[in-house]
C-alpha cells in the first residue's frame, strides 16, 4: 500500500480531543493511524515540524456564483481558493442564477465540484422556490440531489409562516435551516450599520435591531416546531444574547460568525470603499466584543467566511450601487488568528473545533475528524508564517477584500483532500531515498 | 505648473498673520479641513467678491485651464454658480450631464471621469447622489475634484458660502448660536454647515422633527431641539433647510401642513427672535412650507447674499485647488 507519513507536526483534532506532536499516517485516501508506530517505507514523507496538522477546515458559508455569475467566481475557482486558504470542504449558498432550488440544480453543483477536483463542495438548497420567500422548495428532492441544509441566504425568509413550515418540514430530513436574519423593511436602501457613523457620513443605515428581531422570532419558531435553526453571520450584540438564551433553554439553535465581523467596524466606511460594504454590515466595537465572547463560551459554534466574490467592475462603484460582500476563503486563517488566537480569546484547539468538528456535527458531514478510517482531508498550518495579503495573488476570481496590504501571521501551508496533496507552498514533501531507488 | 496670480485685494486682510500655504488638490468635504483652511477659503472668497463688483467681471487667473461640471444629479443653481465662477477666472468650462452622456449606455462614473481627464480637465466639479462618490473619484484621477454635493454627506461650497454670509453680516462666527432647521438626516448642507460652524467656534442647534434629526449629532457637539419656538429667542442665525416632499411620502412626518405648523418660519416666530437675527436658506425654497414669502423677502433674509457669495466662494475654491498641487502629487 502506498502510504504518506506527516511527521513532526502538532496534530490538533478536537473530535478526538487530540493535541500532541506525532505522526499522521494516510493511505488509500483515508486516515490509517496516528502515532510514531506506523508503516514501513512510506511513499511520501511530509516534514511538518513547526506546523499544526488539523482535520481539513470546513467553511459552511461560501458563494461560488455558478451558475449565472461566472465572472465573479466558478465552482472550480472558488474550490481552488478554498484549498489555498486551508479549507477542504465548503458549503455553497443557493443564491445563484438560477437558484439551487431543485434536485437537478443541486446535482449540477456536485458534478461541477467533482470535475474541478479541488475542495469538496456541498450544495445548500433554497428554502423557497426561486428564493422568492413564497412557497417551499422541494426540500426532499434537494436532499436527494446532495443538499446538506437549506437557506434563502442573501435574503431572509421574511415570512414568519413560511419559516415556521420550513423548520417543521426540514425536520423530516434532520437538516438545518440557515437563516440570514434581517427584517427587510427595516433595511430598505441600507448600505451600512445604522448608527453614529452612518449619521455622520449621511449614508443610509441598517439597524442592528433588524437582525435582532428576526433572530428572536426564528428562535421562537424553532422552539415551537422542534426544527433546527442556524443563524448565519451573526453580527450584533443582542443576537448573540438571544442565541445564548435559546441554547440555555434547549432550543436547537446554532450560529456562525465571520472573520470580518470580529475585526472591522463601521468606522471603516469613512473611506467610502465598497470593500467594507457587506450584509450584515460591519457593526461596532461592542458587537465585536460580544461576538468574540459568544465564540469563547460556545454560543457561536462555527467560524465561516461568507466568501462573496464580486468582479472588480461591480465592486469598484459608488457605495450604494456596489454589491454587498467580500471574499474570505484565502484570508480566513490569518484573520481568525489575528482576531482570536493572538489576543488569547481562543486557543488553537478551540479555534480548530469551530472550523472542523462543530460544523461537521451541525451539518451532518462525515468530515472534520482525523479518526482512523476517516477521509484523509488534512490541513497543515504554518502558525508562524508572516506574509502580506496581496489580492492580486488570490486564486479566487475576485479581489474584493478589505484586507489587502495587511501584514499577517499564519497561513495554510499544505492542503490534502482524500489523501491527495492539492495545495502546498512546497518545500516539505520528500520521497525517501529507498523509494527513489526503486 | 505655475501658481496663478491672485486678483488684487482691496478688502481688508483677515487671514492669520503667518503665511498660510494651501496645499490641497481637492475640496471633498469640510470635515477634513482645519480651522485655518476654512478661514483661508473665506478670506480668499472675500477678495474674489471684489471681482464681481467690477464692471468687467473677469480676471485671467485660470486662463487656459479646463473645468468640467460633472453632474450626476440634477442641479441648476449650483452648476450655474460654478459655471460663472470658472468663467470669471477665465477658465474654459464644459458641462457634462449624466442624462445625455454615455452613462446611460452603462459606462461607470469612474470611466467617465477618466475620459474627461484625458481631454485635459484640470478640475472636475462633481455632484452625485451617492455619499463619497467624489472621494472615490479622487483616488482614480490626477486632476482636482471639487465636491458639489454628494448624497446626504456634504456640500462643502454651500457650507462655505453660508459661513461667508454669516461672517459678512455679523463680522464674526465665533460665539454665535446658529440653528439649522428641518431635515437634518438627509441634508448634505446641514453636515457641511455643522463641521464649518463648529470649527469656527459657533454653537449649533439642530431643530426639526425627531424622525429627521438623529440624536447622534449630539456626539459631534451639536444641541438637538424639536421645539422651534423654544430656541427662537436664543439664536443669532437661522438656516432653513429645504424639505423634500419625498420624505413625507416615506412616512417620516405626517403632513406638510403639520410640518409647517411646527417648523415653518413665519413672521410671528421671527417676532420672538433677537433683533438682528439672520435668516439663511440654501434653496431652492418652498414658500409656504419651510418659510412664508414675507419672511423670505423680509429684512432678516440673506438668501440673495448667499447666492452672490456662492459665486465668490466657488471662485476661491477653483483658484485654490488649481493653484497648488498636494505634496504627494508629482508636478507634471
Amino acid at each position: 500500500m502506498r502510504t504518506m507519513q506527516i511527521k513532526g507536526g502538532r496534530i490538533i483534532d478536537p473530535s478526538q480531543k487530540l493535541d500532541r506532536v506525532t505522526s499522521l499516517w494516510i493511505g488509500r485516501g483515508r486516515v490509517l493511524a496516528i502515532g510514531e508506530e506506523g508503516y514501513d517505507d512510506p511513499e511520501t514523507v511530509i516534514d511538518a515540524t513547526g506546523l499544526i496538522v488539523t482535520p481539513g477546515l470546513i467553511d459552511i458559508h461560501v458563494h461560488l456564483r455558478e451558475p449565472g455569475n461566472e465572472e465573479d467566481e466558478t465552482i472550480a475557482t472558488g474550490a481552488r481558493a478554498a484549498l489555498a486558504g486551508g479549507v477542504t470542504s465548503v458549503a455553497c449558498m443557493p443564491n445563484t442564477v438560477p437558484a439551487i432550488d431543485t434536485k437537478g440544480a443541486a446535482e449540477f453543483v456536485v458534478l461541477q465540484a467533482k470535475r474541478a477536483r479541488q475542495a469538496n463542495v456541498y450544495p445548500v438548497g433554497a428554502v423557497s422556490k426561486g428564493r422568492k420567500g413564497e412557497e417551499l422548495a422541494e426540500l426532499g428532492q434537494l436532499v436527494e440531489g446532495g443538499a446538506i441544509a437549506f437557506t434563502d441566504d442573501g435574503a431572509p425568509v421574511a415570512s414568519a409562516s413560511l419559516m415556521r413550515r420550513a423548520l417543521q418540514y426540514a425536520r423530516m430530513f434532520d437538516k438545518v435551516i440557515m437563516q440570514h436574519c434581517q427584517v427587510p423593511e427595516l433595511t430598505v436602501g441600507g448600505v451600512m450599520n445604522d448608527g453614529f457613523e452612518s449619521m455622520r457620513l449621511g449614508i443610509p443605515g441598517m439597524p442592528a435591531a433588524a437582525e435582532d428581531i428576526m433572530v428572536a422570532r426564528d428562535i421562537r419558531l424553532a422552539e415551537i416546531t422542534g426544527g433546527r435553526l442556524h443563524i448565519q453571520h451573526i453580527s450584533t450584540e443582542r443576537s448573540v444574547e438571544l442565541v445564548r438564551e435559546g441554547k440555555r433553554r434547549g432550543i436547537a439553535v446554532t450560529a456562525e460568525a465571520c472573520p470580518h465581523h470580529i475585526t472591522l467596524t463601521d468606522e471603516s466606511l469613512r473611506s467610502f470603499d465598497a470593500n467594507f460594504k457587506m450584509n450584515p454590515p460591519l457593526r461596532t466595537k461592542r458587537d465585536i466584543d460580544a461576538i468574540i465572547e459568544g465564540l469563547k463560551d460556545g454560543t457561536i459554534d462555527v467560524i465561516a467566511t461568507d466568501h462573496a466574490p464580486h468582479a472588480p467592475e461591480k465592486k469598484m462603484r459608488e457605495l450604494d450601487q456596489a454589491p454587498f460582500g467580500i471574499v474570505g476563503l484565502e484570508t480566513l486563517l490569518p484573520i481568525a488568528i489575528h482576531a482570536l488566537i493572538e489576543p488569547g480569546h481562543l486557543d488553537w484547539p478551540g479555534m480548530i473545533a469551530r472550523l472542523t468538528s462543530n460544523p461537521a456535527r451541525i451539518f451532518g458531514l462525515d468530515k472534520g475528524s482525523l479518526r482512523v478510517g476517516q477521509d484523509a482531508d488534512v490541513t497543515l498550518i504554518d502558525p508562524q508564517a508572516r506574509w502580506t495579503i496581496d489580492p492580486t495573488r488570490f486564486h479566487s476570481k475576485s479581489r474584493n477584500t478589505p484586507y489587502g496590504g495587511w501584514e499577517v501571521k499564519g497561513r495554510a501551508h499544505t492542503t490534502i483532500v482524500g489523501g491527495e496533496v492539492r495545495h502546498t507552498l512546497g518545500g516539505i514533501v520528500q520521497r525517501p531515498a529507498a523509494h527513489a531507488a526503486l | 505648473m505655475e501658481a496663478p496670480t491672485l486678483p488684487p485685494t482691496t478688502t481688508q486682510e483677515r487671514a492669520p498673520a503667518p503665511v498660510f500655504v494651501w496645499n490641497r488638490r481637492h475640496l471633498l468635504d469640510l470635515e477634513s479641513l482645519s480651522r485655518e483652511e476654512v478661514l483661508h477659503v473665506l478670506d480668499t472668497a472675500d477678495s474674489m467678491a471684489e471681482v464681481s463688483r467690477r464692471s468687467r467681471k473677469k480676471v485671467p487667473t485660470l486662463q487656459g485651464r479646463i473645468v468640467f461640471n460633472l453632474f450626476f444629479e440634477n442641479s441648476t443653481r449650483t452648476r450655474t454658480s460654478f459655471d460663472l465662477a470658472a468663467k470669471r477666472l477665465s477658465a474654459d468650462v464644459q458641462d457634462f450631464t449624466a442624462a445625455v452622456s454615455s452613462l446611460s449606455k452603462g459606462e461607470s462614473f469612474i470611466d467617465t471621469a477618466k475620459n474627461l481627464e484625458a481631454m485635459g480637465a484640470d478640475v472636475l466639479v462633481v455632484r452625485h447622489a451617492t455619499a463619497g462618490a467624489p472621494h472615490l473619484l479622487s483616488k482614480h484621477v490626477q486632476c482636482s475634484i471639487i465636491n458639489a454635493g454628494d448624497g446626504a454627506h456634504e456640500h462643502p461650497t454651500q457650507g462655505l458660502l453660508d459661513l461667508m454670509t454669516i461672517r459678512q453680516a455679523k463680522g464674526k462666527i465665533d460665539g454665535l448660536t446658529v440653528a439649522l432647521v428641518g431635515d437634518i438626516s438627509h441634508s448634505r448642507v446641514a453636515r457641511s454647515n455643522i463641521w464649518g460652524l463648529l470649527k469656527l467656534g459657533a454653537k449649533v442647534i439642530l431643530c426639526g422633527p425627531s424622525t429627521l434629526v438623529p440624536r447622534g449629532f449630539e456626539k459631534l457637539g451639536c444641541r438637538i431641539s424639536n421645539d422651534l419656538d423654544a430656541i427662537m429667542p436664543e439664536i443669532d442665525v437661522i438656516n432653513v433647510l429645504r424639505l423634500q416632499h419625498e420624505r413625507q411620502q416615506r412616512g417620516l412626518f405626517p403632513s406638510l401642513s403639520e410640518y409647517f405648523k411646527l417648523y415653518g418660519v413665519t413672521q410671528e416666530r421671527l417676532d420672538n427672535a433677537r433683533p438682528g437675527l439672520l435668516l439663511l436658506a440654501p434653496g431652492p425654497i418652498n414658500r409656504g412650507i419651510e418659510l412664508t414669502p414675507e419672511v423670505a423677502d423680509g429684512p432678516n433674509s440673506l438668501i440673495l447674499s448667499q447666492v452672490n457669495n456662492g459665486l465668490a466662494v466657488r471662485m476661491a475654491v477653483l483658484y485654490l485647488v488649481s493653484g497648488r498641487l498636494g505634496p504627494d502629487t508629482p508636478a507634471s
